[in-house]
């Protein structure tokens, strides 16, 4: 078995060749099941499925979908790494299913989860209106007074490169998945929504912050991060909310002293 | 059954759908709006859009280029009067988008910088690198956040329009998570439920991209408009059909066959120059290299990869700096997906279903001929597209019609009484008990959901593709018959109220068989060749009898209409497309 998935490996310089040698190699894919109307908690079922190339976990879910059993139930749309739907746990770690190969897991098994700290609806499916609160709390939209009559509001490449980092999110959560502290402190605002925040905080055509920070210096705000790391490592995006999070609190930090020593001063 | 009420619905959460929602919040904040999605909004697939969005901007451009632009590579089946109207007001969405956060990318001196694209004179596409897509709905769907007035409905499928005496006045919609089935009541009913590229095996779309509106608009009795021009893009990754953005060839990417030959240059579209040229080889509309691509074929000079024929896209001149600053996406995707990099490697592409030209029929504000019912963005067809889209005139399009869609239906619903009569709450009734026993309590039945989806894909490839024939058409609508009724036949393996999606897949399979009977139907009339629209045995444009569109609708009885429509054409009389040349762009005063 173990030689079998070197091969395939090893033969991805001959694309021709490594499709028909894996056509005869399949894998199997243990696959979390839980339907709220029958089962009291979730349980792993086996399926067989073939090995091609270019196949992502995503293909091997709709392939069991398509052809063995038309219950297996979980979210995919844009299968191009952008629309955010298709994030599970891939033996263990959170990962977008349409931009996983499934022969990298070869000769197998490989276990898919639903995303970890969320509730779970069915199968690989999570509830997540909870993070859609989140998001709206730390007001993701433009915040700008006034206007500058008919023109764009002028911005510089390096302006722009201060917050386009932080604008890739394509919310797919894996981050809240990877983040210890999400896990423990449902209350904790999280990495992606507070990325956002930082993202319109460092727009140089916006002037919410305060208003943002009147949020977000809430202790179940940015302050529960203990700088782990985790979601910056996951997302697929590198969108670093890690990095956001420190650059917030920092901040967050001189704004509370700056409020300290000159109480007077206009927050 | 519940209902509930609103004064304005959305079906559809994508760009359409969301700019339409705040521009009823805007128009009458008084109103009830709501928009019901299949999706949480930010899954639409407005988000994989990725060249940029048309809005002329600059000093050397103007209103009529553009116009001309769209209308001759339109092929002249424009209405001339929508396009002018929507390129008019094309700038000032964009600008509201940047307004509204947008991450446009900008000139050194702070200005939008716009970029080249394929069918246009002028440089005047805006982008945001190669995620212009991605960008607009996200900056949309977190803007609609700050609207307290704007309900939804996430992840709720609309299985039906309630019509009352000729007017549309709700939905029966089925709530995913708990399989709850109920009507939504509305004075106001807009569609944006975007494209159905899934009724062909290869495609650029998203697994969402079903037709869904274009088949309840259709089953409600609203024409459809001219179904038959189906946009191939002419770069799509062989095995998943990803996009690969006509911006790889605007900032200057060529199309190589297997001899490494520019075989561009051999289909009337220009003489190869080292640098991009506007309108002009690899900026040349998108049918046109579709088409170049088949002749390609049948000359023996593709590259056989394991997916069939390709050709290649090479970006290797361009350098890495340029790719990392301006095509980022298709770096990550080509490296992702192909395991490959185009800073060094060849990229292997074939035209793939891209875009539906064609939609629901639509004035020029939206408004479909069944009152209370309006449609924007790619389901609807007002129509600006004419028989091939340029490249980067549907994102505007999405902003342009769904602000116009919005404030039509909002000052329709403003001034007309809510109609929620025994009968549409019978029409309801009725609705949830077909979709009880066709479908979740039915077991008897030994038809497969994906056997016949794959089925009919086929049969569209094979039947009504890149180049089509009399013959072809009238053995795929012979296949679509059949196939209509062995999805009657159609056994679920799940029947849970919980998060059904084989029941979706199934709804969805429906919606899309009605889609392609619309589109074989509409080729099979439409005897010349115009655009997208390939007749082998009618290959000349024909004026005389097709300056129109094609309206296809069904009677009561379930048969099948299609009448034409004169084009609407104001100052550009219809011309001969000439690309790879200086063009006549003056428009008649």
């Amino acid at each position: 078995m173990a030689a079998g998935g070197t091969r395939v490996r090893t033969a991805n310089s001959d694309r021709s060749e490594s499709i028909t040698m894996a056509r005869n190699i399949d894998i199997e894919l243990q696959v979390s099941r839980y339907s709220p109307e029958q089962d009291l908690e979730p349980h792993l079922q086996s399926y067989r499925v073939p090995i091609r190339d270019e196949w992502v976990i995503l293909d091997a879910l709709n392939y069991v979908k398509d052809k063995i059993d038309g219950t297996l139930t979980f979210r995919w749309s844009c299968r191009m790494g952008i629309c955010g739907s298709c994030g599970y746990m891939i033996n263990g770690e959170p990962k977008l299913g349409c931009a996983t190969f499934l022969k990298d897991y070869a000769p197998g098994p490989v276990k898919i989860e639903p995303l970890r700290n969320f509730p779970i609806v069915r199968d690989l499916v999570i509830e997540i209106s909870d993070f859609l609160e989140k998001l709206k709390k730390v007001k993701p939209w433009l915040i700008h007074e006034g206007s500058n009559g008919q023109g764009e509001y002028l911005q510089t490449p390096d302006q722009l490169e201060q917050f386009r980092q932080h604008s890739m999110c394509i919310n797919c959560l894996l981050c809240y998945a990877a983040c210890p502290i999400s896990g423990l402190d449902p209350i904790f605002i999280g990495p992606a929504a507070l990325a956002l925040a930082h993202r319109y905080n460092k727009d140089s055509r916006d002037q919410g912050s305060a208003e943002r920070m009147a949020t977000l210096s809430h202790p179940d705000g940015i302050w529960g991060c203990t700088f782990v790391g985790e979601c910056t490592r996951v997302c697929p995006k590198h969108v670093d909310p890690a990095g956001a999070i420190q650059q917030y609190k920092l901040a967050a930090a001189m704004d509370g002293m700056k409020s300290f020593l000159m109480p007077w001063g206009k927050r | 059954m519940e209902t509930s009420s609103h004064d304005v619905l959305l079906v559809g959460g994508g760009g359409a759908g969301l700019r339409a929602a705040i521009a009823v919040a805007e128009t009458n904040p008084k109103l009830r709006v709501a928009v019901i999605s299949k999706v949480y909004p930010m899954r639409s697939h407005t988000v994989a859009a990725e060249g940029g969005a048309a809005g002329v901007v600059k000093p050397d451009d103007s209103i009529d280029e553009h116009c001309y632009d769209t209308i001759s590579g339109g092929d002249w089946l424009c209405d001339q009067d929508a396009v002018e109207a929507f390129i008019k007001e094309a700038p000032q969405e964009l600008l509201r988008l940047e307004h509204w956060g947008c991450p446009w990318s900008r000139e050194p001196d702070g200005h939008i910088a716009v970029r080249a694209f394929g069918g246009m004179k002028k440089r005047r596409t805006w982008f945001a690198a190669d995620k212009t897509g991605f960008h607009i709905l996200h900056t949309l769907f977190q803007t609609t956040l700050k609207y307290n007035e704007i309900f939804r409905y996430d992840e709720w499928f609309v299985t039906k329009l309630l019509v009352d005496d000729g007017r549309v006045c709700g939905v029966v919609a089925i709530e995913l998570m708990s399989g709850r089935i109920q009507a939504i009541t509305a004075k106001a009913v807009v569609l944006c439920t975007g494209g159905c590229g899934r009724v062909f095996p290869y495609t650029t779309n998203a697994a969402i991209k079903t037709g869904d509106g274009m088949s309840l608009a259709y089953r409600a009795g609203a024409p459809l408009k001219d179904m038959e021009f189906i946009q191939y893009h002419p770069t799509g990754l062989p095995f998943t059909g990803i996009l690969i953005t006509e911006a790889a060839r605007a900032e200057g990417g060529y199309m190589l066959n297997k001899d490494g030959y520019r075989y561009l240059q051999d289909y009337d579209l220009g003489r190869p120059e080292p640098k991009p040229v506007l309108r002009s080889m690899e900026l040349g509309p998108r049918d046109r290299l579709s088409q170049a691509f088949v002749k390609e074929i049948e000359k023996g000079r593709t590259i056989h990869g394991p997916y069939g024929e390709v050709v290649h896209l090479d970006l290797r001149h361009l350098g890495e700096k340029l790719i990392n600053q301006k095509l980022p996406f298709v770096r990550e995707l080509c490296l992702k997906y192909e395991g490959l990099d185009p800073v060094t490697q060849l990229i292997p592409v074939r035209p793939v279903v891209h875009y539906m030209m064609g939609g629901v029929s639509t004035d020029i504000n939206g408004a479909t001929p069944l009152p209370g019912l309006y449609a924007a963005g790619e389901c609807a067809c007002v129509s600006i597209n004419g028989a091939n889209r340029l490249g980067s005139n549907s994102l505007p399009e999405i902003l342009v019609f769904g602000a116009r869609a919005g404030v039509a239906a909002a000052e329709f619903a403003s001034g007309a009484a809510e109609q929620v009569s025994q009968a549409v709450l019978a029409q309801a009734e009725d609705e949830r008990r077909r979709l009880e026993q066709q479908f979740l309590r039915k077991t008897d039945g030994n038809e497969r959901v994906a056997v016949i989806r794959e089925a009919m894909q086929k049969t569209l490839e094979s039947g009504a593709g890149i180049y089509r024939t009399q013959k072809s058409l009238e053995d795929a609508a012979t296949h679509l018959a059949i196939l209509r009724e062995r999805a009657g036949n159609i056994a679920l393996d799940d029947h849970s109220r919980t998060f059904n999606t084989e029941l979706l897949s199934a709804l969805e399979l429906h919606c899309m068989l009605d889609v392609a009977i619309c589109i074989v139907h509409s080729a099979l009339s439409r005897t010349e060749s115009r655009g997208a629209h390939q007749r082998t045995d009618y290959p000349d444009r024909n004026d005389r009898d097709f300056l129109a569109h094609t309206l296809i609708s069904q009677d009561e009885h379930g048969a099948i209409r299609v009448n034409y429509k004169p084009v609407t054409i104001t100052r550009w009389p219809p011309g001969e497309r000439v690309y790879g040349q200086p063009t006549q762009t003056a428009a008649k005063a």
